[in-house]
């Protein structure tokens, strides 16, 4: 057995320390020990994007860094995204064209697709689908998808004249 | 799928880490961006006793260049080539091999070092070192070595780098005037590892190659710089050049068979790839291997 | 249309004010989900919760000799290593045969094998422990001693005389042999101008929900009775397994199912790892949770369309179709699934084959084998898309070798819009299709006379693109006829309660279940339009045997076809309560009264007269003010089974519009298109999405997805990386439209919708790419189409 580490962190603004395991990945971590279940495990490969969080602004793969690594570092989680409305267009979009089925590449879907919202707010349907290339979803077949995206975008760009 | 228990150092600089690698020899392995690695834990392929950490360590990262040579610290992620003014002028390869890495989440923390140091043969980041001709910075407790990247590459997962050795930069010389560049993979879906890809960088001078560098992945047990380019440069392309060029490929390489593909359709897609990059740099049509819609 | 019994009494939940159906409205509580507030399996915690871990076999066929866990039990949070032989005191073993499908033999299989493990992934023993990753760690530790057997991974060579036998008591690997011979198939053939031949081959593939399989098991001793949270698509089967091999009365399991992050039929199915979840919750006395990782997902999750079959079509140069013959092979595991059987899928791609077109010549034989590979069963769609490969594929063979336009040749052989009710020569019955008018429209959508016009052009300059077209039917509501009759406690009727709340609010209890299709969409519709309630005011409560009806829950494409029409009925006895009650209070006649927006209302002018949530606090809190001996009911309930067709067939037609590269074998899909007449459309966009949905299944398994064995019998790609599934980079667009025509069976007249997509996916891409590489004269018979099938193809390498 390892010894444990203390890590001091923010987690959707909240401070949050603990002391975890150094092979504790991040959503395990997310999950397990600070109730957030909203970040999903779909493969602990990096390769199906159900885990996608947020780490100093930047999406990334919960289940591809260890809580460790977390040290002073902002996360953000879609429950944390969902509180502050930060993607409340992004979601009512969803809501709205039934871009989720089963609802468990949701949360990593809708980080991606602000991410790229954010990074590409001009992005049509091709770059559109490029960028969500990596979060797999088995039940709406992407097209719902893209096209909750793409209004999005629309609508953004029509309030930000 | 749990990863086995390690034991967790963060490095706070490049001499702790190099003291930390001469102490746990084979039994520690250097975490920097993870994200080859975390999957191989996850798995269980891999089961150190301990990871050191070199994420904080400031002195890998940055991008700089000075005398003619592009300097890229390891630390250097997959974005931050991506979003690079420098290296967009002065390597601009890497800018068109970028995109084809992995997806955006995996591209805020891979590292460049840390893709070179792994060396997987299907991946994009190697073949480019090769292709520009860069010079691997490697550091241990006894000093700096400069290696070429046509000599650090040694097998699947294999480089010249010591367990005690720690990849700290690369140097790129920067494009010159006539310089062109050509990168295509062929893959299955955005992001998947190539099934045959080739990035290449030269000069051309008129319609004369007078410099062919074609770093060739996923057609092996390593990247490879293709030697048939001899038969490409020096004078106007020809068809018939391009055909000895090709066969010459064919001879070099011993392409392994997988699921994706057999040893022959690995030739076979190398030699697509050829034409493809010639044309593309000549604009050549009759050289031509048409591209998808 | 011609119709069956036909009449309709009464109301007709389409006239009602207001109505729902037919409307495309947001899914209630999707907030939750795009929160990250949902509650999956994988999410629940218990007290004294303990984590279960599978040793699994690494070899395909192998005894077990000896399995030594001391090691591993004194490890750091180990609670209990449990065997197979251990497990069996509380758990008894199953096989998985049904007796409808005569002949169908199957060996004994225990929730952790003993002395045999039969598939490389069988569990061998568990590991149960305070966290996941320590029984992985103990895992580790566990010795166990095998012998290699020789495997069975051939399914072409399965029952050759020599091939080993992997289950000595049965005698051979045959499972199931099944043969049809209808019409005059031999004179039909010398009938013919021409005689087609292909053999078909399939890649092998699976699901691979989002969210793996997991079950939390909470055996409380206290009340002798066992919880068990599991993403289920039938509770109420679910439940009666786990009481009928763990020795207890049903009304001492409940099984609650709250969301699930993907099934398509793999959850459908009750697995060796989760019965042994359960009995290990009984054994240890405490709550139990497994949840598959991503590999042992592939290696245990129900794979399913592993065929490969011989085919031939007989045609006359004026393009009509003589003769569908198949002979088909199917490779399963080393036991048929457990309770739905692994014949089933074989079953249906001999009912299926030819269905949608007029020829009565047809003969069929399919044998199921077993090999020591994983298990198969259902897997969404089931046959159909197999059959649908088939068939289609030879009828585009047959119309290449007339020189005839692929939507000409199926013109000339789609049964007629006017032909029903009719049948097929495999005994299937149809009360109502519309392929005719189908095709028309999908020729309509994606302008197909332009799309030739634009590929003639492409073809000169060296870009070969091509269209696909497939007809198809489906089956959905089916009645017993699927299970029932084989002896399966698997129920073909469902239930819907529903009452008003003393706030005037609806509560409904389906025991249909949701996985995202949208079944509590679809039943807060129904219920919300024949009430006349608004839908914001009616809460769905599902899976939960201890709250629900009783009832087969939503698979085989039934939820919207039998749940939803339980839900009229249901709803229809509670509105004419509500309006008996409201007679009452306002000493009217029932039939002047009706509910509009939440109240009641008056028929003629339609002034507002009571709202539901006062009539409801009179009813719950002042009777006394209620007429004498007059007793209120606000509470209903009804079920609904077809009784007169066996199943309810839908019919579509799809078309596929893609690239090929023959320089590098590439296929790039353009677009995609599917005309679907399931009957009334409750939610549009929801069925809609559902066809996309199913649709690029049906495009993973026609180019990617492969579970691809050794011959040692081992999985060689059971990750995301090496088993490709669609992503969004690859798929195209997918443009849908509708026929109707309703069932006259139910008053909702809803046919099933979930599995039409995946039906001829897969078919219409393998039309398009042969069609587009018809200059080369290349037939591709065979999928996935990966470049290095394409490309050995074309001669290329």
């Amino acid at each position: 057995m390892t010894d444990l580490v203390p890590i001091s962190l923010t987690v959707n603004g909240e401070r949050v320390s603990a002391e975890v395991l150094p092979r504790l990945n991040l959503a395990d971590f997310l999950r397990d020990q600070l109730g957030l279940t909203g970040t999903h495990v779909g493969c602990e490969h990096g390769v199906c994007g159900a885990c996608t969080v947020r780490v100093n602004g930047d999406i990334v793969r919960a289940c591809l860094l260890l809580a460790v690594q977390t040290e002073s570092a902002s996360v953000q989680t879609i429950e944390g995204l969902s509180d502050s409305g930060e993607v409340s267009d992004l979601q009512a979009a969803f809501r709205d064209r039934n871009a989720l089925q089963c609802g468990y590449c949701t949360p990593g879907m809708l980080m991606a697709a602000q991410d790229i919202l954010i990074h590409e707010p001009d992005a049509d349907r091709e770059q559109i689908r490029e960028h969500l290339s990596g979060n797999y979803c088995r039940c709406t077949g992407y097209h719902a998808i893209v096209d909750a995206v793409e209004a999005t975008a629309r609508a953004r760009s029509e309030q930000a004249r | 799928m749990k990863a086995s228990a390690f034991s967790y150092a963060r490095a706070s600089s490049v001499v702790d880490a190099l003291d930390l690698l001469a102490r746990h020899g084979d039994q520690a392995k250097v975490l920097s961006g993870g994200q080859s690695l975390m999957p191989a834990l996850n798995l269980r392929l891999s089961a150190p006793e301990l990871l050191v950490d070199i994420g904080a360590i400031e002195e890998l990262r940055g991008i700089s260049v000075a005398n003619g040579v592009l300097t890229i610290g390891a630390l250097t992620r997959h974005v931050d080539i991506l979003r690079s003014a420098e290296i967009a002028r002065h390597a601009p390869l890497l800018t068109d091999a970028i995109a084809h890495v992995a997806h955006p989440a995996i591209r805020n923390r891979g590292t460049f070092g840390g893709s070179l140091a792994h060396a997987d043969p299907a991946s994009e980041l190697p073949a480019c070192a090769l292709a520009l001709d860069a010079v691997i910075l490697v550091r241990s407790r006894d000093g700096e070595r400069r290696i070429q990247a046509a000599d650090f590459f040694t097998g699947i997962y294999e480089t010249l780098l010591a367990p005690d050795e720690l990849l700290v930069a690369v140097e790129v010389p920067v494009a010159k005037p006539n310089a062109v560049h050509f990168f295509h993979e062929y893959a299955r879906r955005k992001g998947d590892y190539a099934i045959v890809g080739l990035a290449a960088s030269g000069i051309l001078d008129g319609d004369v190659f007078t410099g062919l560098r074609l770093g060739y992945f996923a057609v092996g047990d390593k990247p490879m710089l293709a030697m048939a380019s001899d038969h490409l440069t020096g004078r106007p392309v020809t068809t018939s050049m391009l055909a000895d060029a090709q066969t010459a490929l064919d001879a070099e390489f011993d392409p392994q068979e997988d699921q994706q593909a057999t040893a022959g359709m690995r030739r076979y897609l190398a030699r697509q790839l050829m034409a493809r990059c010639v044309s593309t740099l000549l604009g050549r049509q009759d050289l031509e291997t048409r591209a998808l819609a | 249309m011609n119709g069956a019994s036909g009449k309709k009494s009464g109301l007709s939940v389409l006239d009602r004010p207001n109505s729902y159906i037919g409307k495309t409205v947001p899914r209630p509580n999707l907030d939750r989900l795009l929160q990250g507030r949902g509650q999956y399996v994988s999410d629940m915690v218990l007290p004294r919760m303990a984590h279960a871990v599978f040793l699994r076999s690494p070899y395909a066929h192998a005894k077990i000799l000896k399995i030594d866990a001391t090691t591993a039990r004194a490890m750091p949070g180990v609670i209990a290593v449990v065997t197979g032989a251990e497990l069996a005191k509380v758990i008894t073993p199953w096989v998985g045969v049904l007796s409808h499908l005569k002949g169908l033999k199957s060996a004994p299989q225990h929730a952790i094998a003993i002395d045999r493990a039969c598939w490389q992934g069988e569990a061998v023993a568990a590991v149960i422990a305070t966290s996941r990753a320590l029984a992985e760690d103990a895992a580790e530790a566990v010795a166990v001693d095998y012998e290699e057997l020789v495997p069975v991974t051939d399914m072409r060579t399965a029952l050759d005389p020599d091939a080993p036998v992997i289950h000595a008591d049965l005698g051979d690997n045959l499972a199931f042999e099944r043969t049809l011979d209808a019409g005059a198939v031999d004179q039909a053939f010398k009938d013919s101008d021409e005689v087609v031949e292909a053999e078909f081959v399939f890649g092998r593939h699976t699901g691979v929900t989002l969210e793996p399989r997991a079950v939390l098991a909470d055996w409380n001793s206290g009340e002798e009775r066992l919880t068990v949270y599991l993403g289920t698509q039938a509770p109420h089967m679910v439940q009666n397994i786990a009481a009928l091999h763990l020795g207890l009365d049903e009304a001492q399991v409940r099984v609650v199912c709250k969301d699930v992050g993907g099934s398509f039929g793999i959850k459908v199915h009750i697995y060796a790892d989760e019965m042994a979840t359960l009995a290990l919750s009984k054994l240890l006395r405490r709550p139990i949770k497994f949840v598959a990782d991503r590999v042992e997902s592939f290696n245990t999750d129900i794979h399913a369309r592993d065929h490969v079959c011989k085919a031939r079509i007989g045609v006359s140069k004026n393009g009509i179709i003589n003769a569908f013959e198949i002979d088909d092979v199917t490779g399963i595991g080393p036991y048929s699934m457990y309770p739905r059987t692994s014949a089933i899928e074989a079953n249906q791609v001999v009912n299926l084959v030819g269905g949608p077109y007029t020829t009565q010549n047809y003969r069929a034989r399919t044998r199921v084998v077993f090999q020591n590979k994983n298990v198969t069963c259902q897997y969404r769609g089931v046959g159909h898309p197999i059959a649908c490969s088939i068939t289609e594929g030879l009828v585009d063979l047959a119309a290449q070798r007339i020189g005839m336009d692929p939507i000409e040749i199926r013109r000339r052989n789609l049964i007629r819009d006017d032909a029903y009710p009719c049948g097929s020569p495999s005994g299937l019955k149809f009360e109502a299709l519309s392929h005719h008018a189908s095709l028309d429209k999908l020729a309509a959508m994606m302008n197909y006379d332009a799309l030739r016009a634009e590929q003639a052009k492409l073809r000169k300059q060296g870009i070969y693109r091509g269209i696909g077209i497939g007809s198809f039917i489906e089956v959905t509501n089916p009645s017993a006829a699927f299970y029932g009759v084989g002896g399966a406690r698997i129920s073909s009727q469902d239930g819907v309660a529903v009452r008003l709340d003393a706030t005037g609010r609806v509560i409904c209890q389906t025991s249909i279940t949701e996985q995202g299709q949208g079944s509590e969409s679809l039943t807060a519709q129904i219920v919300g339009s024949v009430l006349g309630v608004s839908m914001e005011r009616v809460r769905v409560i599902l899976g939960d045997t201890d709250n629900t009806p009783y009832g087969g829950g939503t698979w085989a494409s039934r939820g919207a076809g039998i749940g939803g029409e339980a839900a009229l009925q249901a709803a229809k006895v509670l509105r004419k309560n509500i309006l008996d009650v409201a007679a009452a209070i306002l000493q009217a006649g029932p039939g002047d009264l009706d509910i509009v927006d939440n109240a009641v209302v008056n028929v003629d002018g339609g002034q507002q007269r009571i709202e539901l949530h006062e009539l409801a606090r009179i009813v719950y809190f002042r009777p006394d003010t209620l007429p004498p001996g007059f007793q209120p009911e606000l509470m209903a309930t009804r079920h609904f089974v077809p009784r007169e067709y066996p199943f309810a067939f839908t019919n579509g037609v799809q078309a596929s519009w893609l690239e090929v590269d023959p320089q590098t074998g590439f296929i790039k899909l353009l677009k995609h298109w599917v005309v679907e007449d399931c009957g009334t459309l409750i939610n549009p966009q929801l069925v809609d999405e559902q066809i996309r949905g199913g649709v690029v299944q049906g495009l993973g398994a026609a180019l990617y997805e492969h579970c691809i064995y050794d011959e040692r019998g081992q999985l060689t790609n059971a990750n995301m990386a090496d088993y490709l599934v669609p992503m969004s980079g690859e798929m195209p667009d997918i443009d849908v439209g509708h026929v109707v025509s309703p069932t006259l069976e139910s008053e909702l007249g809803a046919k099933g919708a979930g599995e039409a997509g995946t039906a001829a996916a897969a078919a219409v891409v393998t039309n398009a790419v042969n069609d587009a590489l018809a200059p080369f004269n290349v037939t591709i018979t065979e999928i996935p189409l990966t470049p290095r099938v394409v490309l050995t193809a074309l001669g290329r390498i």
